[in-house]
């Protein structure tokens, strides 16, 4: 445990370093071109060293945790290598963890209301509300999915490049046909769907199977999990908005 | 948090086995939410508020009055504020942190963990400042997504195939906690502010703006460092 307390202890300077740059940048904005001084000092300090702190634990959790985790995992399953268990591991850790993503849940949330006043879907709030969920539904299955085939790749050692760029051509097809008020929605919900839970577990998981597995590398095959869970969503909300 | 559930089922059912150092991980594992928690409550109570005001006063500062006033130019202040919020807040985010860890020890140190954070960090940085240039101008969000897209494909010919998919990855990684609040709430705002712009069309993009530009830094700077091939990669402020 003290082990523990000394690293927080280190974190907690390199967490510095790493929100300098934001307390500048906001800092600068506010006194030297709003020229307006902050409006709750106290609240503002509190909330600041709660920030330090908790990405200072944040960061050693990753390392003591969720990356140790990962690995264990991914070399669980490619001892056992049973092909059909761990796809549907990628599929439900795809799916599970966007669903609640609060980043979705607010994008989705703002989306239904654009677009109910755009007229596309009434105004009412079950409309809404249940324009957001499927929304979230959507963008979840479809990170679902990308996970799988981001596994799958890495077992069978593809050229990812191909399959980006393959997947770029289909966004620009898609785009010609969507309809104009989906295609922003769409384009951002790819970069919203993966958190920071996520994130480190996935690429955890991609760099751990990359590893125990015979012939790949961990640069070139372990990465890029995160790059179809982003690409994905665009395509099947685009997709959505085609059938809507 | 159903990732806590969706673990502990296949761990439990599928793997049928003991974690090694369970304890640690799983101490490790509350550290993780406690200090996101943390972090994120810090965020809601000191810097959003202040991101999301800052936002909406510097939209709101020069109004144009119709359609033909709106000339990109006056704009110039959006801009710079973008390009620093953009900047600032993709070196503070967390999932971003983290996979840097993972590409510095995945690459035995090849990658620089500061360096590639840099990297990407202009590349939002630029990613946002142009996407407000865009909300401004009001011109389509698919033609530049899409010769941005174009980039991405020549910059990938001659990439190293050993930094593609982690250059892939950063454009995903970059908008999380931190940054997707605060450039969400410029983009509507701005969108409601300039005339002649619908908040709908031309307020959401901002996210894709910063998750393509990434790639392309990122890809950059791999090829800078391929460059000059020093041992120690010099810090990454050239961009594109």
């Amino acid at each position: 445990m003290t082990d523990i307390l000394n690293a927080i202890v280190r974190r907690i300077l390199s967490a510095l370093r790493d929100l300098a740059p934001i307390f500048i940048v906001i800092a600068f904005f506010q006194i030297a071109v709003l020229q307006q001084s902050f409006p709750n000092l106290g609240d503002t300090i509190v909330g600041l060293v709660c920030v330090v702190l908790g990405l200072a634990i944040f960061t050693q959790g990753l390392e003591s945790g969720l990356f140790p985790l990962g690995e264990a995992i991914a070399q669980a399953f490619a001892r056992k290598s049973s092909v059909v268990a761990l796809l549907s591991f990628a599929f439900c850790l795809g799916f599970g963890t966007t669903v609640a993503e609060p980043a979705l849940i607010a994008v989705a949330a703002e989306a239904a209301d654009v677009v109910a006043q755009a007229g596309l879907i009434s105004s009412s709030e079950n409309a809404r509300d249940a324009y957001a969920f499927t929304l979230r539904i959507v963008v979840a299955l479809s990170v679902g999915v990308a996970v799988v085939i981001g596994v799958v790749r890495i077992l069978k050692g593809w050229p990812i490049h191909v399959m980006i760029i393959s997947g770029y051509v289909f966004v620009t097809v898609l785009t010609f046909f969507a309809p104009a008020e989906i295609i922003g929605i769409a384009y951002d919900s790819g970069g919203v769907t993966t958190g920071t839970v996520t994130v480190p577990l996935l690429t955890a998981l991609g760099v751990g199977l990359a590893t125990s597995i015979r012939g790949r590398n961990p640069m070139v095959d372990g990465f890029g999990l995160i790059a179809f869970a982003s690409l994905t969503p665009i395509i099947f909300v685009l997709a959505y908005g085609l059938v809507l | 948090m159903p990732i806590v559930v969706i673990l502990v089922v296949f761990q439990v059912v599928v793997l049928r086995q003991q974690l090694p150092n369970l304890k640690q991980i799983v101490s490790g594992f509350v550290l993780v939410l406690v200090g996101l928690a943390l972090f994120l409550v810090g965020l809601n109570d000191a810097l959003f508020p202040i991101g999301e005001t800052m936002a909406a006063q510097l939209t709101s500062s020069n109004v144009a009055s119709s359609v033909a006033d709106v000339r990109w130019a006056d704009y110039l202040m959006v801009y710079a504020f973008a390009a620093a919020v953009g900047f600032a807040t993709t070196v503070a985010e967390p999932s971003l942190i983290a996979v840097s860890i993972k590409a510095e020890s995945a690459s035995g140190g090849a990658i620089n963990a500061w360096g590639l954070r840099l990297a990407v960090a202009v590349g939002v940085a630029t990613g946002v400042s142009l996407g407000c240039f865009r909300i401004v101008t009001g011109t389509p969000l698919q033609w530049y997504i899409m010769a941005s897209y174009a980039v991405v494909l020549i910059l990938t010919i001659f990439a190293s195939k050993t930094i593609m998919p982690l250059a892939y990855d950063s454009g995903g990684v970059t908008t999380s906690t931190v940054t997707v609040p605060v450039v969400a709430a410029l983009g509507l705002g701005l969108a409601s502010d300039v005339p002649g712009r619908n908040p709908l069309v031309d307020g959401f993009g901002l996210i894709a703006f910063a998750s393509v530009f990434p790639i392309m830094t990122v890809l950059g700077y791999s090829l800078i460092v391929a460059k000059l091939t020093s041992p120690t990669p010099p810090s990454p402020s050239e961009e594109e």
